[in-house]
């Protein structure tokens, strides 16, 4: 019994250190990126304590965590208090659970837990279903505030993140029809030697609809509007200071390398890379690696993008993703059935065929989306 | 037939750019490094700000020709309100998005209407930066300041900026952003050029065809 217990310690101790600091560096490397970015600096002063080494600023993470557990906590009068605490850590929890379905190799629990933290066969679908608590939590934030900001913002992330659970499941779904399990390390298994779901048209069509709806699904730029600071304050964390607040932007970050770590186990081989053979603990890093490497593209994108109008987002989730995902699995099918014949010339003809279909639909549905653009009209100038 | 979220990709090229240069070249790092360090111990060329402690500089050389920041009204010289180009037709409050622009027309003791603004008052709190007051001015009496330091201590009248700090002088305007105030300029110029063409066209059509109906009458007075 109490073995069980030391080796759960084992595998889930070093997630959560991993990810939380990995979380503060990522905090810094987007605003010293989105500094850039903007022709700025950025952080640069904070580095060591009582010196004037500054490191690039990278003890600014530090400083903003202390400073964020010193700050008061301030409840709203008109707020509910349980509610209002409850939101932050709820939004926490889900997100760190997840990363125990990541298939992370770690050596040192190669001898106790195989793979991942959790062996689970439906690891997919209890990923779906426990990134699914997120909204609860937004809203819940949102409600108990007892701010119309907040409850907007709120009611924003349910519309917002219900819309997007749908194209990113059935993005999800190809690779698990293709493998023929919900198993994370069988998926990651099945793409060992560069042969990533990524590199074919389909599994193409379905990592950029994943991104794009993981990218929703994370409340990130350009889809933050549950949280945009320029329309309604701070959405639902309006209302939280301190350590509250620290934990939704904890969760929020944790969320974003849960999401990327699952695309990476879906579509981008996992651990795969080269120097596997001679050095398995290897798999790790490259597993992390890639994960920057979507957070990075986050990252640039948030730099670039500017945040959609409400209409323009739900339109894009139902009338343009839902659509091309929904067919991305016909084509999905049949390139399955096209591959079995084990015959090069099929694979090169179902190849050519789909990434015309799906070129052909998406650029079809962004005509049918198109909107008329006009220029602005002037009601009382001449 | 454009490629399908090229868009996308081309504005990822543009902030790509903007990351990697500015590492390597100032003009794409344009932010002055107010560092606690002493002066010789920053790089060349970039600045010192503030110079001393509390001071508020509001320098309006230390950025580009093409800041744009806040509205102002300009006068063409001399004392403020009898120059200035502003007639209070108040379009521009009419045509503003977020209604930050309140304005009175002025009125002289007979309360005949006289073309300037009693009032003219912009909320900072409020205003977006949008340009489109200047867009739709048919005067070319409202343009857009450079000055950036408009914080104040006071977030309920000190946000609210008046006339009399909004006017400025064309001269002040062709210091900040000069190559638009010689476009606007000469634009007037042709526009008051055109203007008195027409005065001047009409002027001698009513004057020809006074002549003609004198002329009538001369002739109806023969007969």
């Amino acid at each position: 019994m109490s073995l069980v217990l030391i080796d759960i310690l084992i595998a889930t101790v070093p997630l959560m250190l991993i990810f939380a600091s990995l979380f503060a560096f990522t905090t810094w490397l987007e605003r010293k990126a989105l500094a850039r970015i903007q022709n700025r600096i950025g952080p640069n002063k904070v580095g060591i304590p009582c010196t004037r080494i500054s490191l690039f600023g990278l003890g600014q993470p530090a400083a903003d965590g202390i400073k964020m557990l010193f700050k008061e906590d301030i409840v709203p009068r008109g707020a509910d208090r349980l509610f209002h605490l409850l939101a932050p850590i709820l939004a926490l929890i889900p997100a760190m659970l997840v990363l125990c379905f990541l298939p992370l190799e770690f050596p040192w629990t190669k001898s106790l837990l195989p793979v991942q933290a959790f062996l689970l066969d439906g690891a997919v679908i209890f990923f779906f279903a426990i990134t699914g608590l997120n909204t609860l939590a937004v809203f819940m934030a949102g409600w108990a505030s007892r701010n119309k900001y907040s409850l907007l913002g709120g009611m924003r992330a349910v519309a917002q993140m219900v819309s997007y659970e749908i194209p990113l499941v059935l993005s999800a779904v190809i690779v698990v029809m293709m493998v023929g399990s919900l198993n994370a390390a069988d998926i990651v298994k099945e793409q060992t030697g560069w042969n990533w779901y990524v590199f074919s048209p389909w599994g193409l069509a379905a990592f950029v609809i994943f991104f794009i709806a993981s990218l929703a699904e994370t409340n990130r730029s350009p889809f933050d509007l549950p949280e945009a600071e320029s329309e309604i304050i701070a959405g639902y964390f309006t209302e939280y200071s301190g350590f509250k607040f620290a934990l939704f932007f904890l969760g929020e970050y944790i969320a974003m390398f849960a999401i990327s770590g699952l695309a990476v186990t879906l579509f981008l081989g996992g651990g795969d890379g080269p120097g596997l053979a001679a050095a398995p603990w290897l798999s790790v890093v490259w597993f992390l690696a890639k994960i920057f490497a979507l957070i990075a593209v986050m990252i640039w994108l948030r730099g670039t993008l500017p945040r959609l109008r409400v209409d323009q987002l739900m339109g894009f989730a139902w009338k343009f993703m839902l659509p091309l995902s929904i067919l991305n699995i016909l084509v999905a099918g049949f390139a399955w059935h096209a591959q079995q014949q084990n015959s090069k010339t099929i694979t090169v003809i179902t190849w050519v065929i789909s990434l015309a279909i799906l070129y052909g639909t998406a650029s079809g549905l962004n005509q049918l989306n198109r909107g008329s653009v006009r220029p602005r009209k002037y009601k009382y100038a001449e | 037939m454009s490629i399908l979220g090229g868009g996308i990709f081309k504005g990822m090229k543009v902030t790509l750019w903007n990351f990697v240069l500015s590492y390597f070249r100032r003009d794409r790092l344009t932010t002055n490094d107010y560092s606690w360090r002493p002066d010789g111990d920053l790089p060349q060329g970039i600045g010192d700000y503030p110079k001393e402690e509390g001071e508020q500089l509001s320098d309006t050389t230390t950025v580009t020709n093409y800041s744009r920041n806040f509205p102002m009204l300009l006068h063409d010289g001399g004392e403020p309100m009898d120059t200035v180009r502003c007639v209070a037709c108040q379009i521009c409050e009419r045509e503003c998005p977020p209604q930050c622009i309140y304005i009175e027309k002025d009125y002289d003791e007979n309360g005949k209407y006289i073309k300037r603004p009693a009032v003219f008052d912009i909320d900072v709190s409020v205003c977006m930066s949008c340009q489109i007051c200047v867009e739709v001015c048919p005067f070319d009496a409202i343009v857009m300041n450079s000055q950036f330091e408009l914080s104040t201590p006071d977030r309920f009248g000190g946000l609210l900026v008046r006339r009399d700090d909004l006017l400025k002088s064309n001269d002040y305007y062709h210091q900040i952003h000069p190559e638009e105030a010689a476009a606007r300029d000469q634009k007037m110029a042709v526009e008051k050029a055109a203007k008195e063409a027409k005065k001047k066209a009409a002027a001698e059509k009513a004057k020809a065809a006074a002549e003609k109906k004198a002329a009538e009458a001369a002739m109806g007075d023969a007969e």
